[in-house]
């Protein structure tokens, strides 16, 4: 079985190269039966990297030892869960994960891309074959899995407890959906600038699949923020960290690209840009696989000290982005850029969000990477943390958030920007009495408070006041009303519900960070402490145990007014002897919007232990927000006007097609 | 991709220093004083954890990061500002301890960035849509004349 994921993997490989050089060759020479290779080669690649990965998903479900990868990430006593898991919680198989789903969205383009011109889908698949085959070549020469050991060892040195949760199972699939979801509007970018054209059916294809990438790496990002919210024991959900930034920069680059496609697709304007655009996009898709996968932010990275891994990434990350930057620099200028439009127009408003979104990309970017490049030009070692990003890329998100209300409701070519904001008084007021209550009636309220409620509520009822009226509020009657709002294009519902996402996941953080309360004590069983209201008692320490851990769980009860308990909380320390490791489990009890969150510390000589309790008021908005800003995304995508697809025509052969094709 | 941060640090600490307790504050190191304790929180958060990926002295579980801590509250207690207590920091562990770089020739680069880019950014919109609007195809006189005539044909 082993064997076959292997050879599977390398067959994908050789396959990932035919997909590259064929059809690249056969769009060239307008050659019909050559471009029509790349549509079978794809599914069949994509259906042996899943083999491939089957393979290994079940040498780890089986605990194979005699594989290396699974000896080192597994143990027989693990959970099922956390052994299939597992497959991916180690840099082989995250990698093996990364490109199966990379042949998955080229199989996807092949399989739906029926109506694509032919050239152009030739040479989006080309492209995308061209990323598979390098990274296939990477997990072949410096990452494989299915490397054996003789003399097969008995156990395994178990899965890294940390990341023996639920979380695994949903946090890397999501991201790297997201992640290489972007690798589709990579090609056809690359794919228009090789063809040295873009047309309606590229703008079409483009803009669902920024959607679905978008959407998944919004997931994937707001799980990992979760996850490290429970499972790291202080309660932090956002740590400006370099590996956390590499999944950002993407997000905010395909943010950016998310509206520019939409001017594109509706005006045609913005073609170069948009086009620029998904490159960088997915560059740093690359550039954060980079980070993560070489180790080159910190010498002590869990996954991959090795430096041959390094440069081979460093290798496809200049090839792939130079490349394409090159490639850009060479044709952009053949390409024709269109529709004009009056500066106070949507299409202004939209162009607006680019440059704050990439200018918030580019200072995300600059602060990861300053600190590495000004060590290696002058030896200076300076480090760029939270506080640097919060003065820089907080205060570039104001005046962004303040204008989304206005994008949806300005027309397009020429707007009416004193209309737009008589329309928007409502949210206005709405806006304004947040923050005037968030300064009178809450103790200590910052300014940062005032000025983040207040946004929140304007995003918030700024997208409700777009559904409003574009269901015509104020003009018709309730019943029509009704029937309008019903009837309102998918779309419009989507931009509402990520607006108001956004606005509860802005809303979230400020609650969480201006109004949470704090408490570390020591505390002996019977003990009570009172929180923001709350009174938690400490029942005591049990000792428990678990398949592949053993564990001190606390017990705490929330104590109503009347003396009567009215929940428990369950905190833990587990030992998990096989990596000689010690993980917390944050004991957490969700009230409403808000969270009561208790973290055990160490145990005293006279049987207290200390404890860390917060309340967290609105916590939960962070990713309650992110969810609904993913079922905007959603919503978009059921969409008919943008069902993916691409307008139904046939295209008339080339003439050298037709000489190619004519014996 | 959090995860494999919070997997770094982690891997690393129940490596050296695992000590069994899941945060870093202590109640046996914090201040009688109220008011010194919260400056003594609010200056831990803005430094560095030396031997840590990319966590303050406030978070980090390491020995050092307790050192720092300490050392910060015994400079609050003998009286020191808190510029003064960072400065002092500062002069024994270099500047690598601020998570805030401080503005000097070497970081200007860094907090320039983003004004320069917002700004160099918001002059290529106002220039290309500039020279779009010139670009524009107005009609010439010929084209005026043909059009004149067509409508009038009719």
């Amino acid at each position: 079985m082993v064997e076959i994921g292997h050879f599977a993997l390398v067959l994908a490989f050789a396959l990932a190269l035919v997909q590259t050089v064929v059809p690249l060759y056969g769009a060239r020479t307008g050659n019909d039966r050559m471009m029509a290779v790349a549509g079978p080669v794809a599914v069949t690649g994509f259906a042996l990297t899943a083999i491939s990965f089957l393979a290994l998903a079940a040498a780890y479900a089986l605990s194979d030892f005699s594989v290396q990868s699974v000896w080192e990430n597994s143990h027989s006593l693990q959970p099922l869960i956390f052994k299939i898991t597992g497959t991916w919680g180690n840099h082989e198989g995250s990698m093996l994960l990364w490109v199966l789903i990379l042949t998955f969205f080229g199989a996807l383009v092949a399989a739906f891309g029926t109506n694509l011109p032919a050239t152009l889908k030739a040479n989006v698949l080309a492209v995308q074959g061209s990323i598979g085959a390098a990274f296939f070549l990477f997990i072949l020469a410096t990452s494989n899995p299915f490397i054996r050991l003789n003399p097969a060892p008995i156990e395994g040195r178990d899965l890294n407890p940390i990341l023996q949760d639920f979380g695994l199972a949903v946090h890397p699939p999501l991201l790297y959906l997201g992640y290489v979801g972007f690798s589709i509007c990579f090609s056809f970018s690359v794919a228009a600038l090789i063809d040295g054209r873009i047309d309606a059916s590229w703008a079409r294809w483009v803009r669902p699949w920024t959607l679905v990438a978008w959407m998944f790496l919004t997931g994937g990002i707001a799980v990992g923020s979760y996850w490290a919210y429970y499972e790291l024991g202080w309660g932090g959900f956002w740590f400006w960290d370099p590996v956390e930034n590499a999944s950002f920069m993407p997000w905010l680059a395909g943010t950016a690209l998310l509206h520019s496609a939409i001017v594109m697709e509706k005006r045609s304007a913005l073609k170069i840009w948009t086009l620029l655009l998904a490159i960088l996009t997915f560059s740093l898709s690359l550039l954060g696989t980079f980070l993560v996968r070489s180790g080159v932010l910190t010498s002590v990275h869990a996954f991959a000290t090795d430096p041959t891994r390094g440069v081979f990434i460093l290798g496809i990350l200049m090839l792939f982005i130079g490349g394409s930057l090159a490639l850009f620099a060479w044709r952009a200028s053949a390409l024709t850029a269109g529709g004009l439009f009056h500066p106070i127009s949507r299409e202004g408003a939209l162009v607006l969000n680019n440059l704050f979104l990439t200018t918030a990309t580019a200072t995300v970017l600059i602060g990861t990477l300053y600190p590495l490049l000004l060590e290696a030009v002058s030896s200076d070692k300076i480090s760029v943390g939270a506080p640097f990003f919060n003065l820089t890329f907080g205060p570039l998100m104001v005046p962004l958030l303040v204008m989304v209300p206005f994008g949806p409701l300005l027309a397009w070519k020429r707007g009416d920007i004193v209309a737009v904001a008589q329309r928007l008084m409502a949210a206005f007021a709405a806006a304004i009495v947040a923050s005037l209550v968030t300064a009178f009636f809450i103790d200590g309220a910052s300014a940062f408070a005032v000025v983040g409620v207040g946004l929140a509520f304007w995003l918030v009822f700024g997208s409700l006041t777009d559904l409003a009226v574009k269901s015509g509020f104020g003009n018709v009657g309730v019943g029509a009303l009704f029937r309008r709002f019903i009837g309102l294009p998918r779309s419009i519902f989507g931009t509402a519900l990520a607006h108001m996402g956004l606005g509860l996941t802005v809303l979230g953080i400020v609650g969480a960070l201006s109004f949470g309360t704090e408490k570390i004590l020591s505390m002996h069983t019977g003990e009570t402490v009172e929180l923001s209201g709350h009174t938690v008692r400490f029942d005591g320490l049990f000792p428990d145990k678990g398949p592949n851990y053993s564990e001190d769980r606390a017990r705490f009860e929330l104590v109503g007014e009347n003396g009567k308990t009215i929940g428990e909380i369950h905190s833990a320390k587990r030992f998990y002897p096989v990596r000689q490791m010690t993980t917390t489990e944050s004991g957490i009890k969700t009230i409403g919007f808000s969270q009561l969150y208790i973290s055990l510390g160490d145990e005293g000589t006279d049987g207290s232990v200390v404890v860390r309790l917060w309340w967290k008021p609105l916590v939960t908005l962070i990713w309650l927000g992110a969810l609904v800003m993913m079922a905007g995304a959603a919503m978009s995508l059921m969409d008919r006007r943008l069902r993916v697809g691409a307008p139904s025509r046939r295209r008339a052969k080339t003439p050298a097609a037709v000489a190619a094709s004519t014996p | 991709m959090r995860m494999k941060a919070a997997l770094t640090w982690l891997v690393l600490f129940s490596a050296l220093f695992f000590s069994g307790s899941a945060f870093a504050v202590k109640p046996d190191e914090m201040l009688a004083n109220p008011v010194l304790e919260a400056r003594a929180r609010h200056i831990s958060e803005g430094l560095r954890c030396m031997v840590c990926q990319n966590q303050s002295i406030d978070e980090s579980d390491a020995d050092l990061a307790r050192d720092l801590r300490l050392l910060v509250r015994e400079r609050l207690t003998a009286g020191d500002s808190d510029a003064q207590v960072i400065d002092y920091v500062v002069s024994r562990y270099g500047e690598f301890v601020l998570l805030k770089p401080r503005l000097s020739m070497h970081t200007i680069l860094l907090w320039a960035a983003p004004l320069v880019l917002l700004f160099a950014g918001g002059l290529a919109v106002f220039f290309s849509a500039r020279s779009r609007r010139r670009e524009a195809p107005s009609l010439s006189p010929e084209e005026q004349a043909r059009l004149e005539a067509i409508l009038h044909k009719n």
